[in-house]
This record gives C-alpha cells, sequence and structure tokens, in this order.
C-alpha cells in the first residue's frame, strides 16, 4: 500500500513542473496518500482476462477529406501570448547553464 | 423580483414568440435580477449585459418582421459554465491560469446555442478546470446555495445550477465528467442530464478527462431540459469524437411523460447505492420518488451492479491520469498566465513557477496523483486495471439494461453540505461523486429530477435516472412522468419553495 513521503511529492512535482512550497509538500503528502490508498482498491478485482476500456462508446476510422480550411490568424494564435516579438511567441531561453 | 423570471424557459419562449412580451424585457428581467441577488449568490464569473440585450434585440427585430423563430427556444436567456470558449470575454475555467484569456474562437456548443436565438447573459462559476464537488475550488471564490447561502450549490457546476435556483437565468449549460451537472442540481433542486459521451459536441470544452467529459443542459423543469438538449446535440465535424447520429427526440419523450403513465417501463433500483455514507433523509426521499414510480405503472425491479462499488476509485484514477495530460498544455508559452519570467529565468523555471501559481490545490493532487499512476512500473497496477474496472462496470450496465429499461438511484448521498466542511478532506469530496461516476465511466446518459425535499433539513433531494447509450428518450419519459405526478402531490413545482433571497439595495 502507498506511502507517500515527501521527497516522492517533490519528484511527482518535478515531473508535472510544478512548483511546491515547503508546507505544501507535507500536506500534499498526507492527502495523496489517503487518496491514493482508497484508489488502490481497484486491485482487489480479479481483471486479468478482462480487456481494458479507454472509451466506453467507440468510434474507429473518425476521418474527413482531405481539403483545406482556414485556421487561426497568426494575430489570432498569438492574441493570448504572454509575449510576442515578431510575429512569434517570445518565450524564456531553452537551455540553462549546463547546456 | 419580476415574475419574467418565474416562468419556465418553455413559457418564455411561447410569449415571446407570441409577441406577449419581448425578448428585450425577458432578458432585462433577468439581468435586474443578477444585479439584485449574485453578490450574494455569486453564480456569475462574468455578465454580458451589452451581448445579451443585442441579441435579444435581433431576436425581437426577425420576429417583428415575420421570420420565423429560430429555434423553439429563441429569445429565452441563457447562462454558460465558464468551461466552454466563447468570444469576447474571458473564458477562466475557475482558474488564475486562465484568468485574463479571451478565446480565439467560440465552442460548437456556444455557437449552436446563439444561432439558435438563445440568449448568452454570462460565464458561470465552477470548480477549477471542472474538478470538484463544490465550486470551491474556483480560483475566483465560491457560489452559494440559493436554498441556504451557507451551503455549496454542488459542483464542479455549481454556478449554473445556482442561477436557475436563484432565478437569474432559465436555462443553463453544464458540463459532467464525474457528476458536475447531475450533483449540483441535485443539490439546489433543478434537473441536470448528462447525455450519452459524443452526443454533444466537445469543440472548445476545455478538456479535464477527455474520455468522461461531456457538455448537457440544465433546466428548472424536464421538457426545458430537453428542449435545451434538441439545440446543443447531435453531430459536430470538429470533434472526432462526436457520434454520428441524429439527437434522440428527447423533447417528445418529455412531453410523452407528462401523460403520467409509466406502465410496461422496467425500472431497475441499483442495490450498491446505499450504505453507510448515504443520509437518511436522502434515502427517505429516494424510497418515495421509487413510490411514486410504481403508482404511476412502472414495474419496480432491484438490480446488482456489484463493480459499481469500485467505480470511485477507478475514476479517481482514470481522470486524474487524463487530466495530467490535458493541463499539460498550461505551460505559461502561448496563451495563459506567466509569472517569474525575469532575471534570465529558464522556460522550464517559468513553467513550474507558473502552474504553481496558476493551479490551485485539487488541480495539483490530481495532476500529481495521474503523474503516479501513469509512472512506470505504476501504470498497470493503477491505471491499466482501472481501465479493465470500467469494461466491468459497462459490462454491469448492459447486463442491468436486459432486465429493465432505465436505472434508479439517488443523485448523490447527502444534500448540500456546508461551505467548507469538506475542503480539507477529499476523499469525503469525491463520494459526492458515488451514484454519478458509473454512468461517465460507461458513457451511458442520466438525469437527475428534484425528488423533493430531506426529513432532516429540508434541503432538496434528487433522483438520477440512467438509460442505456443513446436512449435518453426513455429517461427523459420516466422523469417528465415523475415531475408531473410529484408536481400534483406537492400542490406546484418544488422551486417554488426556495426561500426568497434578499435583494441588494
Amino acid at each position: 500500500m502507498p506511502n507517500i513521503s515527501r521527497d516522492e511529492v517533490a519528484h511527482l512535482a518535478r515531473l508535472s513542473r510544478l512548483a511546491v512550497t515547503e508546507d505544501e509538500l507535507d500536506m500534499f503528502a498526507g492527502q495523496l496518500d489517503v487518496i491514493l490508498q482508497s484508489v488502490a482498491k481497484v486491485s482487489e478485482v480479479a481483471a486479468d482476462d478482462i480487456p481494458p476500456t479507454s472509451h466506453a462508446v467507440p468510434l474507429t476510422n473518425v476521418f474527413r477529406e482531405d481539403v483545406e480550411r482556414p485556421g487561426l490568424t497568426q494575430q489570432q494564435a498569438l492574441a493570448g501570448a504572454p509575449a510576442a516579438e515578431e510575429g512569434r511567441f517570445r518565450v524564456p531561453r531553452i537551455l540553462g547553464e549546463q547546456a | 423580483m419580476s415574475e419574467l423570471t418565474r416562468f419556465s424557459a418553455a413559457e418564455l419562449a411561447e410569449k415571446i414568440h407570441a409577441r406577449e412580451v419581448s425578448s428585450v424585457e425577458v432578458t432585462t428581467a433577468h439581468l435586474d435580477r443578477i444585479a439584485a441577488v449574485d453578490g450574494a449568490v455569486h453564480a456569475f464569473l462574468h455578465v454580458d449585459t451589452a451581448g445579451a440585450l443585442a441579441a435579444a434585440k435581433a431576436v425581437d427585430d426577425d420576429i417583428a418582421a415575420g421570420k420565423p423563430p429560430a429555434s423553439p427556444l429563441a429569445g429565452v436567456p441563457i447562462a454558460v459554465k465558464d468551461v466552454l470558449t466563447r468570444m469576447g470575454a474571458p473564458t477562466t475555467c475557475g482558474s488564475r491560469m486562465l484568468e485574463h484569456w479571451e478565446p480565439p474562437y467560440s465552442s460548437t456548443v456556444v455557437r449552436r446555442l446563439e444561432s439558435a436565438g438563445l440568449v448568452v447573459l454570462g460565464k458561470t462559476n465552477m470548480d477549477e478546470f471542472a474538478m470538484g464537488s463544490s465550486t470551491e475550488n474556483s480560483a475566483f471564490g465560491p457560489t452559494h446555495n440559493p436554498w441556504d447561502l451557507d451551503r455549496v450549490p454542488g459542483g464542479s457546476g455549481g454556478g449554473s445550477s445556482a442561477s436557475l435556483a436563484a432565478f437569474e437565468a432559465p436555462l443553463a449549460i453544464g458540463t459532467d465528467t464525474g457528476g458536475s451537472i447531475r450533483q449540483p442540481a441535485s443539490v439546489t433542486g433543478t434537473v441536470g442530464v448528462k447525455p450519452t459521451y459524443g452526443g454533444v459536441s466537445r469543440y472548445g470544452l476545455v478538456a479535464f478527462s477527455s474520455s468522461l467529459d461531456q457538455a448537457g443542459p440544465c433546466a428548472r423543469t424536464v421538457l426545458d431540459a430537453a428542449l435545451l438538449h434538441e439545440v446543443i446535440g447531435g453531430h459536430d465535424p470538429l470533434d472526432s469524437t462526436s457520434i454520428n447520429a441524429p439527437v434522440p427526440p428527447v423533447v417528445a419523450a418529455a412531453r410523452e411523460g407528462t401523460g403520467g403513465d409509466l406502465r410496461g417501463v422496467k425500472v431497475g433500483v441499483v442495490s450498491e447505492f446505499t450504505g453507510e455514507w448515504y443520509q437518511a433523509g436522502v434515502t427517505g426521499a429516494f424510497e418515495l420518488a421509487v413510490d411514486a414510480l410504481r403508482q404511476l405503472g412502472a414495474e419496480i425491479v432491484k438490480v446488482s451492479c456489484p463493480s459499481f462499488d469500485y467505480a470511485m476509485p477507478a475514476y479517481y484514477l482514470i481522470a486524474p491520469s487524463e487530466v495530467s495530460s490535458n493541463l499539460a498544455r498550461f505551460d505559461a508559452m502561448r496563451y495563459g498566465l506567466r509569472v517569474g519570467d525575469q532575471d534570465g529565468a529558464t522556460a522550464e523555471e517559468v513553467m513550474t513557477q507558473t502552474r504553481g501559481a496558476g493551479f490551485g490545490a485539487e488541480a495539483k493532487r490530481r495532476i500529481m496523483i495521474g503523474t503516479y499512476a501513469l509512472s512506470s512500473g505504476y501504470y498497470d497496477a493503477y491505471y491499466g486495471q482501472a481501465q479493465k474496472v470500467r469494461t466491468l462496470i459497462s459490462r454491469d450496465f448492459e447486463q442491468a439494461f436486459n432486465q429493465v429499461d432505465v436505472l434508479v438511484s439517488p443523485t448523490t448521498p447527502t444534500t448540500a453540505f456546508r461551505i467548507g466542511e469538506r475542503v480539507d478532506d477529499p476523499v469525503a469530496m469525491y463520494r459526492a461523486d458515488l451514484c454519478t461516476i458509473p454512468a461517465n465511466l460507461a458513457g451511458t446518459p442520466a438525469i437527475s429530477v428534484p425528488a423533493g425535499l430531506s426529513d432532516e433539513d429540508g434541503l432538496p433531494v434528487g433522483l438520477q435516472v440512467m438509460a442505456p447509450a443513446l436512449r435518453e428518450p426513455r429517461m427523459y419519459r420516466v422523469a417528465a412522468a415523475y415531475e408531473f405526478a410529484r408536481d400534483i402531490a406537492l400542490g406546484g413545482s418544488l422551486i417554488n419553495r426556495v426561500p426568497d433571497l434578499e435583494v441588494a439595495r
């Protein structure tokens, strides 16, 4: 049964790019532990030969004709940008000191 | 309050189309009501006064020019949950992440409403990114239940349900992933419907859990919900999960139901929806509702769906897994919040700081649960296993519907709890979804209709009616019949018992 440590919470936060405070680490460790214990109940079900379902009402091969359609204009696409320059998204540097 | 706000949508549409009253008058009455009570209720995040009046006038002009109404609901005002995009104003999803985001496109649901001549009053409050059962996870403060302002209106669509119960709107749109339309309907004494998965387009519905999300109609009567269902439902080529079939004839079914005759209908009571988490007053009201169905001629059968006991744990693995992927797009690069972009910070640092600041606690919990469940070494035991439970749940529904036409249960185990009561206990909060989750996992439709007031606290209780995929007419017919009989027994609609709200001066 799971027993989530502060370190594991910090690891999950890093994987999902979430900044968490020291207090939050403690709070989340306790809460995630309780949640994971309750969802672990799914392992009680004998399901060895049961196929998984990802979509309960499945559809296959949903295609459309390969015909050009208007999308967003450059201006529309940049309209919500935190920062834009020369018709592009201005983003912080991708590479850190080490690269 | 103007009596115009007390009518149903069907009644308002009739009056507007007969030119007894104008859409502008009706819209103004609702805008006035919002101004009077929303300070206390906080159902709305944004009210589009100018846009609504302009849309109302356009409907009136068309009717005056002799044109046929664009739909049976043309001219009727409606509130829209702030998770569906609409151009011209922010779509926030109840989150700091999108607090100022103005979408460059409108969702299919909103465009269908506008083409049908409905008048969008504004966007309603919700739990952040549709995650929650109380609307307390909104970054902009909770919504208050008009039945008791110290209590929650349900969630995640508490703004939509409260707007109906406060008579701020005769119609609303919600979305339902684990119960977020039906549970709020239950605790506010209103009607809420989750259509068959794929029955209503998800284009422009900001994704929480893509295999479960579904938009649906919210109203004060079953007929109103059916009318709205027919406006928003149907195939959308822009949504590849959208079902290519006509909208089921739910309006005809609702009208048939008001005949009050359920002879020949087999109703299954799910035996798993009972136990320690269920409030006595809820169980009592549910049993009376089942009795009422029996009086209308239905045959009541007990049905067991053993895998439903695993529905909640399966959901709280599948939904967080899908949301951890869906919320990855909020990375501070192309839209939404950005913080920490200074002093040479890297993209990764900005992303991390932004997501820390932009998401609330519940969002973070679910992202981390999802990340854990999908990580290597755990995938099979958690997410993989949950997907198998999902198959078992679908099979249980199938075998149940081989025995009966519809299934019934209480919509949620308790009446509206107090604001603040469950915020520190996530699993207690999750239990509000015990009865609603199976239908989401199986993709089948369900409706919550008001079933009276609980003995202990006088608060609304909901009856949930479930049908097989694409068989919505059955559940609308049963719900309408029940509503009709209930109104006769009570001497009027249940919603008329909601306490008067204090009007702001």
